[in-house]
């Protein structure tokens, strides 16, 4: 455990609500229009976090357990990245399966939720969540193995640490699919477009967005900062593969942290504006395509 | 189709000329006109003594420019058109409830806006009426499930109750149930002066203010006998063609919305903001209110005001052909409308369906050009169709509309002609007549079809909005899509809920 690890973990910590607000704030750059604050996602959970808790009588306790499990589960693997480009709080051999499996269990924990409230728009969007998630794990799978085979490193640590810079040198292209690859899966895993429409206040046509519309108050504060957290989490994942700092001394490796997510979001944020929202059959399209990328870039390391 | 009584958009007929038949011979004339290709443009019915209604129908010719009327005396039931004549199911629907004569043998005779009859004969007794029941229909099976959607949404929009059969992602049927805005226009229009009936007909749906008070005042004014002015007629007909730019502007903005693609949906929806503020330049009113009075318009359009509006519509047309060369270029948004949604020329006119809706599916239906009336009768807009039939194809209706509707305005502001805005009407109207006012607004074609009683009262005054055809395509559209697709597909036809419950 060292303190650039730590001084990354609470960056991130802090700054994962900006991300989605630098998205939008692309968006309605690029369209002409000047956007809300970029602090707004801070007062918006400021204002929840003050708010009472209204809990329908069908649901179960899964309902009340949701939002702290998705939490929970994205803070415990933000513990397992690498932030700083060095090794995570807590790192062994394997942790990337330990990383997606936490990810799952948060996104298992929101889809029960929504099956929990007995709605039928709740439960289409448990559905699609799980659905879409049988595509987008895969790809996340495959990606993970890749850099491990491109690495020979079974770590996130060691994937993301100093034997990246060695494997840009000495397999370009498996890492360059593994990067796409990681972009798209990014795009779904965030719920952002072409997947998902983070602005819609269509009920029948969401996909993340329909399974916490029952939550209120400090729960809905709590799932809304969870997930801006996977996002970030996800955008230090493919900046730390593009952007190898083991080299780099501890303090500029932990800023440069603060710049590369910030690309990943204006770049999130002008895919947006560039395409419509694909329909919902062809978003398992997308995945596939991420997934046989990644799965490429495996085949290409392995002889 | 018989000849002889010479019935036109906005020309009065005596009402005794309207030929009364037997019931039998009144089903086979619908049903034969419409086989024929005509079209019903309403169906209706009135008291017509003790326990006694008088059906109407008032049947389009659009290729010859021809309307016809057809009555029957009926009692306390007939034998319904609809199986025979599946246009008129809804209007045998709304006779049903509001004369309390039962259509026999109808499929699908549930309520339409859930009020008890406002049009009863004498001596009739009403029926228990209970607003909430409604038998909704379902498809039983382990593995479909119901989703039901409204009557309250998540935007600020008009309410109205959605219910799907699913199965999985695809809608295998989708009801519609309405009536939540029903405020008894008819009765109003009927009962209250024509001082108070003109803010009524502008309120009959909030955006279609210049189409509906233009039907009014076309009523009104073919009993009254009174003529416009050349220059009354214009400005009108520019202020038709500003609402239908402005909501045209705002629907593509929306269907890029939902798409979420974002450039198009900002910039059209902005210039919709532009083109309501031209209309409020015009009439003092955002949504054109107050404009369109009978015997002409309230307010005269000074020569600077039509110049600077003639400039302001420039960058509007410079501004739209961008944001529409990028939207109906961009691959993703080809991609995500075509075929969403599909209605076909046959379904089309089965069901009689109206305005950019029909024109989406290759059928060529427009009151401006079929029934013209006031300037359409010297400046014509060439109509536009496409041929899918589906989202996609009603964007480019509405695309070309805009163009046009944008050509017609630069092309008459700077050059309307002399004469006085408004014309004095008489005190009274014409006894004991009929008259059809049709119009094609933004979202098809409105109709007012009115009769007077013997002493130039007002008898019975028919609205029929483009909605009430139209509702039944989206729900016709549906089946088969996927329950994702289905607020781009609403959107697309966009209809209004308040047109339609009256």
């Amino acid at each position: 455990m060292t303190a650039s690890a730590i001084g990354a973990l609470a960056l991130i910590l802090v700054v994962a609500p900006l991300l989605p607000a630098l998205a939008g704030r692309t968006v309605a750059f690029l369209t002409g229009r000047r956007g809300a604050p970029l602090l707004q996602p801070y007062r918006d959970l400021a204002k929840l976090l003050g708010k009472g808790a209204v809990y329908s009588r069908t649901t179960t306790g899964v309902f009340r357990l949701a939002p702290a499990v998705v939490l929970g589960a994205a803070l415990v693997a933000a513990g397992l990245l690498p932030l700083d480009g060095r090794r995570g709080l807590a790192g062994f051999g394997g942790d990337m399966i330990a990383f997606a499996g936490l990810l799952a269990l948060g996104r298992l924990l929101l889809a029960l939720a929504g099956l929990d409230t007995g709605s039928s728009f709740e439960g289409m969007g448990a559905s699609r969540e799980l659905g879409f998630a049988t595509f987008s794990e895969p790809a996340l799978f495959l990606v993970l193995g890749a850099l491990a085979l491109a690495t020979g490193e079974s770590s996130l640590g060691g994937m993301l640490g100093a034997p990246l810079a060695r494997a840009w040198a000495r397999a370009p292209a498996t890492l360059a699919m593994v990067g796409v690859s990681l972009g798209i899966v990014l795009l779904a895993e965030a719920s952002r477009g072409p997947v998902d429409d983070p602005a819609t206040h269509l009920e029948l046509t969401m996909i993340h967005e329909v399974t916490i519309l029952d939550h209120g108050g400090p729960d809905l504060g709590i799932l809304l900062y969870g997930s801006a957290l996977k996002f970030a989490l996800f955008a230090a994942l493919l900046a730390g593969t593009f952007l190898p700092r083991a080299a780099w001394p501890a303090p500029l490796a932990v800023a440069a942290l603060l710049p590369a997510l910030a690309l990943v979001a204006i770049l999130v944020g002008v895919i947006e504006s560039a395409m419509a929202r694909l329909r919902l059959v062809q978003v398992p399209h997308l995945l596939t395509g991420a997934a046989a990328l990644a799965a490429l870039g495996v085949v290409l390391r392995v002889r | 189709m018989r000849v002889g009584l010479g019935l036109r958009n906005r020309r009065a007929v005596p009402w005794p000329a309207v030929p009364c038949l037997a019931v039998q011979e009144f089903r086979r004339a619908v049903i034969d006109a419409t086989g024929a290709g005509g079209r019903v443009v309403s169906l209706f019915g009135l008291p017509d003594g003790p326990r006694e209604t008088r059906l109407v129908a008032i049947l389009a010719d659009d290729a010859r420019g021809e309307l016809d009327a057809l009555s029957a005396r009926v009692s306390l039931g007939y034998p319904a058109l609809t199986p025979e004549c599946p246009q008129t199911h809804l209007f045998e629907r709304e006779i049903a409830e509001q004369c309390g004569v039962v259509p026999e043998g109808h499929p699908w005779l549930k309520p339409v806006r859930r009020h008890p009859p406002d049009h009863l004969p004498p001596g009739v007794a009403p029926r228990p009426f209970d607003r909430e029941a409604y038998p909704f229909f379902r498809i039983a099976g382990d593995e479909l499930h119901e989703v039901g959607v409204g009557p309250v949404h998540a935007g600020v929009i008009e309410p109205g109750h959605f219910r799907f059969q699913a199965h999985g992602e695809e809608v295998l049927f989708l009801e519609i149930v309405l009536g939540y805005q029903h405020r008894g226009v008819e009765r109003l229009l009927e009962s209250e002066p024509a001082a108070r009936g003109v803010l009524i007909a502008e309120s009959i749906a909030g955006d279609s203010v210049i189409g509906h008070v233009e039907a009014w005042c076309g009523a009104l004014e073919a009993l009254a006998r009174v003529r416009k002015s050349p220059r009354a007629q214009a400005v009108r007909g520019c202020a038709l063609e500003l609402e239908r730019l402005a909501s045209h502007l705002g629907d593509v903005g929306a269907i890029a919305g939902d798409i979420a693609y974002a450039p198009a949906a900002a910039t059209l929806g902005r210039l919709r903001g532009e083109c309501l503020n031209l209309l409020m330049l015009l009439s003092g009113n955002r949504f054109g209110r107050g404009l369109v009075r009978p015997g002409g318009v309230a307010f005269d359009v000074p020569d600077d005001m039509a110049a600077a509006s003639v400039a302001r519509l420039e960058r509007v047309r410079a501004e739209f052909d961008r944001a529409a060369d990028d939207f109906f270029a961009n691959d993703s948004v080809q991609g995500r409308l075509d075929g969403v949604g599909v209605l076909t020329a046959s379904g089309c006119a089965d069901l009689g369906l109206v305005g950019p809706t029909a024109r989406a599916c290759a059928v060529p239906r427009d009151v401006r050009t079929d029934h013209p009336w006031g300037v359409y009768r010297y400046a014509h807009i060439p109509t536009a169709t496409a041929q899918a039939g589906d989202a996609s194809a009603r964007a480019v209706v509405r695309q070309l509309e805009i163009i046009r509707s944008l050509e017609f305005l630069i092309e008459q502001l700077p050059a309307l002609p002399r004469g006085a805005p408004r014309a004095a009407l008489p005190d009274r109207l014409a006894p004991d007549e009929l008259t059809v006012a049709l119009v094609e607004g933004w979202r098809g074609e409105i109709a007012h079809v009115v009769v007077t009683d013997a002493t130039g009262g007002i008898r019975r005054w028919k609205v029929t909005d483009p909605s009430f055809h139209n509702w039944s395509a989206l729900a016709a559209a549906m089946p088969g899509g996927a329950i994702s697709d289905f607020p781009l597909c609403n959107k697309s036809f966009n209809l209004s809920y308040a047109g339609h419950d009256l």
